[in-house]
């Protein structure tokens, strides 16, 4: 046991834990106070608040308020018609438009029962694989600047930038794409993007083993990292945590592999777990480690999509898309792997009209977030932002 | 059209949803509809709305079943029936690895259903959504407040006959 | 066009006015609030890492409102949100600026007809001096929409308010229609 600081201190001590874990004991009590964190604040990603009940450094508890960036998206979702919420869809989780769109297709297209074809399968899961790299990279990016290291942040988004461009290039929008739509895409790629795309992928590959260098094996940013909001598997289970959240307490679970859509049975990827030796299973390191390993498998699908991608004249992607969208009646769950992990639309139709009767959006992150109170119990203040950092966080996904 | 839907196979998924409900039929009864067999998403409805965190915690607790994991929970406006609902969709991660969906239903004034936030953590949060968008109650939930509109917000805004309200806070709300 | 650029030699005394100096100054630091609300915020984070690169022309943001002099509202207020909005507002020292950046802080954007929750347009609640249109805006229309502002610092001067020094700027301003015919032509001749 080791003493902090002279005799006005002597009430805390600071109990070395493990390697580098310390917790502070107290001999006293003392008062509590309320911290309130957001909504304007740089580390909340947003317009999240959080009121933290604080005891000297530690957090006794921190209660996450939402809404602030509630947009009403299923309210918009009974009032148009079912092409006509894919944008509204892509301004939900603005990082990762792409993502979303296919999971909104998927169970659109699981209603309609229509067979999509090859061609654009191919397209829809280069362009989604591409903006889950587009999406870590300012998940990385901005965690890094949480804790303090400004280069990363620099590096993630520059190469962000050349993510951008190939799918402006495809879609013709920098970031809301509106470019997957139901039973198609909107445009063909564009001549030569193969090989621009495939260039990327040889760029890019020593760009994240920089990156790793340079932050993951960082020794600061271990150490504010390692062991900081751990979630045993089990409770992850239970708070219905999905994506690099679930993999990042060592569950195997991949929607990509375990409820197979699109062409992703055909495609060999490895669903990546933290392996327990660098970071403990579970912490904020492991997932940021599972986040900085997907980007490498993502970059193994586009080189796999690439070369499999059957090459069609004249080929029309808008050619199985329905003149008039109007399923039969019924329920639908339909989900995708979105870089944040299971995002599910429940869509229901009366089978009469060409609006849905109901479409609940299951946001990951919504989801993710409610174990923050878990999560954040007894830590130490600055944790918080680490912890925040963690679980990446999109509020326009959260509020909906 | 309606024909071809009947004569296709059914699938590994609807299969495995029926031993799982029947599962929960011989322990449950009538307490329990009977399975909605379509190919989208098998489900079944609690009829007695009272028992529904009785057979949540059997769902989740039977080694048979093992529905550890509660992918969404949606809340639901029936008008023409007078009812309000939620639909549960709920999956055996990592174990079974079925899946099914529970209906549950209440009266649309003032009706209560039993909270499953004990059960799936999930449920907590999906719970104070769903009574902020539809203004049903949770009965046994610890922290019933609204969760993404403010405190003092009036309606419940997706229900089929809400009106918005004109100002809030003195800003015009309506275009 | 600044003062830099203007290759002046080494003793030499500079005649100008006070107003020249004083805008100078604030227009080349030129503050924002780090605050961002929604889809547009992480184009603003675009505009000021790498590749845009935001603090060469002085523009760095900041996280409080009160080091701050130009408030970029960046995405959806919501009525949650507006509130919030306000204090902040309140919160920054003057000389303020405000810029509201995409559709939906412009105008409600998409959330126009059926957004129940959504303010529309944040003009409703404080007052904007320059709108950035777009969904989102690019970074060069962010760019283009910070250069308005300092624009709009260098028209002012001591003693005249912030309406007049905006219709100095509307008399100044360029027509942009003539400017990319006048570019059409020319890249039709080469």
């Amino acid at each position: 046991m080791q003493e902090l600081g002279k005799a006005e201190y002597s009430s805390v001590r600071v109990t070395p834990q493990g390697e580098n874990r310390v917790i502070i004991e107290k001999d006293i009590s003392s008062e509590e106070m309320i911290l309130n964190m957001g909504p304007q604040h740089p580390s909340t990603h947003g317009v999240l608040r959080l009121e933290c009940k604080t005891d000297g450094e530690v957090v006794i508890e921190a209660e996450p308020y939402l809404g602030y960036l509630h947009r009403c998206f299923e309210k918009h979702a009974e009032m148009v018609d079912y092409p006509g919420i894919v944008p509204f869809v892509d301004r939900m989780d603005y990082l990762a438009s792409m993502n979303n769109d296919f999971a909104f297709c998927i169970a659109v297209e699981k209603l309609l029962d229509i067979e999509i074809p090859r061609r654009v399968e191919f397209i829809r899961v280069i362009v989604s694989e591409f903006n889950r790299i587009a999406s870590h990279l300012v998940a990385i990016g901005t965690y890094a600047i949480d804790l303090g290291a400004f280069t990363p942040f620099l590096f993630c988004f520059r190469d962000r930038e050349h993510i951008l461009n190939l799918l402006e290039w495809a879609s013709g929008a920098r970031m809301l794409y509106n470019y997957i739509l139901i039973g198609g895409v909107a445009h063909d790629f564009p001549q030569g993007f193969k090989q621009r795309a495939s260039e990327f992928v040889k760029y890019f590959r020593p760009k994240a083993v920089e990156l790793q260098r340079l932050l993951t094996e960082n020794e600061i940013f271990v150490k504010r990292t390692k062991g900081v909001g751990m979630m045993p598997a089990d409770v992850a289970v239970n708070y219905g945590w999905s994506g690099p959240m679930l993999r990042g307490s060592g569950v195997e679970w991949d929607l990509r592999r375990d409820d197979p859509y699109s062409i992703y049975p055909e495609l060999d990827f490895k669903v990546c777990v933290p392996d327990g030796k660098f970071s403990d299973i579970g912490d904020s390191l492991s997932r940021h480690v599972v986040r900085a390993l997907e980007m490498e498998e993502s970059l193994k699908i586009i080189e796999q999509c690439l070369e499999m991608m059957p090459e069609e004249e004249g080929f029309d992607p808008r050619a199985a898309i329905p003149k008039r969208i109007r399923p039969k009646a019924g329920e639908v769950y339909g989900r995708a792997e979105n870089p944040r992990g299971e995002l599910g639309f429940y869509i229901q139709s009366d089978g009469k009209s060409t609006k849905p009767l109901r479409c609940k959006a299951r946001s990951s992150c919504f989801v993710n977030l409610s174990a923050m109170k878990e999560l954040s119990r007894g830590q130490l203040i600055p944790d918080l932002v680490a912890i925040i950092g963690s679980i990446d966080i999109v509020l326009g996904e959260v509020d909906r | 059209m309606e024909d071809t839907q009947e004569n296709k196979p059914q699938s590994a998924e609807v299969i495995a949803a029926k031993a799982a409900w029947q599962i929960i039929r011989e322990k449950f009864g009538d307490a329990v509809s009977e399975l909605d067999e379509n190919a989208f998403m098998p489900f079944f409805e609690v009829l007695k709305t009272e028992r529904w965190r009785e057979i949540a915690l059997f769902m989740r607790d039977d080694a048979r079943l093992r529905f550890n994991y509660m992918a969404c929970l949606s809340g639901v406006d029936y008008p023409e029936e007078e009812k309000l609902g939620i639909v549960c969709n709920l999956e055996s991660l990592g174990e079974h690895g079925h899946k099914i969906a529970v209906k549950v239903k209440c009266c649309r004034d003032k009706g209560i259903i039993p909270s499953v936030m004990k059960v799936w953590k999930t449920a907590d949060w999906h719970e104070r959504e769903a009574f902020d968008m539809y203004g049903m109650r949770f009965g046994g939930h610890d922290d019933l407040r609204r969760i993404l509109c403010p405190e003092d917000w009036e309606g419940y805004p997706l229900r089929k006959d809400y009106q918005v309200q004109e100002t809030y806070h003195g800003i015009k709300v309506p275009d | 066009m600044g003062l830099l650029d203007a290759n002046i030699s080494k003793h030499n005394v500079l005649v100008t006015s006070v107003d020249n100096v004083m805008n100078w100054a604030r227009l080349s630091s030129l503050w924002p609030m780090g605050f961002g609300l929604a889809c547009c915020a992480i184009e603003m984070m675009a505009t000021n890492a790498s590749n845009y690169d935001l603090e060469r022309f002085g523009i760095f943001p900041r996280s409080s409102p009160r080091q701050s002099d130009l408030m970029i509202v960046a995405g959806t207020v919501t009525m949650k949100m507006a509130e919030r909005v306000i204090r902040l507002y309140e919160q920054m020292p003057e000389p303020r600026y405000v810029l509201s950046m995409g559709s939906c802080s412009n105008c409600g954007g998409p959330y126009w007809k059926h957004g129940y929750h959504v303010l529309k347009g944040v003009d409703r609640i404080i007052p904007v001096d320059v709108y950035v249109p777009g969904c989102p805006p690019r970074p060069e229309a962010l760019i283009g929409g910070l250069m308005k502002v300092q624009e709009l610092i260098r028209m002012e001067q001591i003693g005249i308010s912030r309406a007049e020094a905006l219709k100095k700027l509307e008399e100044k301003s360029v027509d942009p229609s003539q400017l990319i015919q006048q570019a059409r032509k020319g890249a039709m001749a080469s």
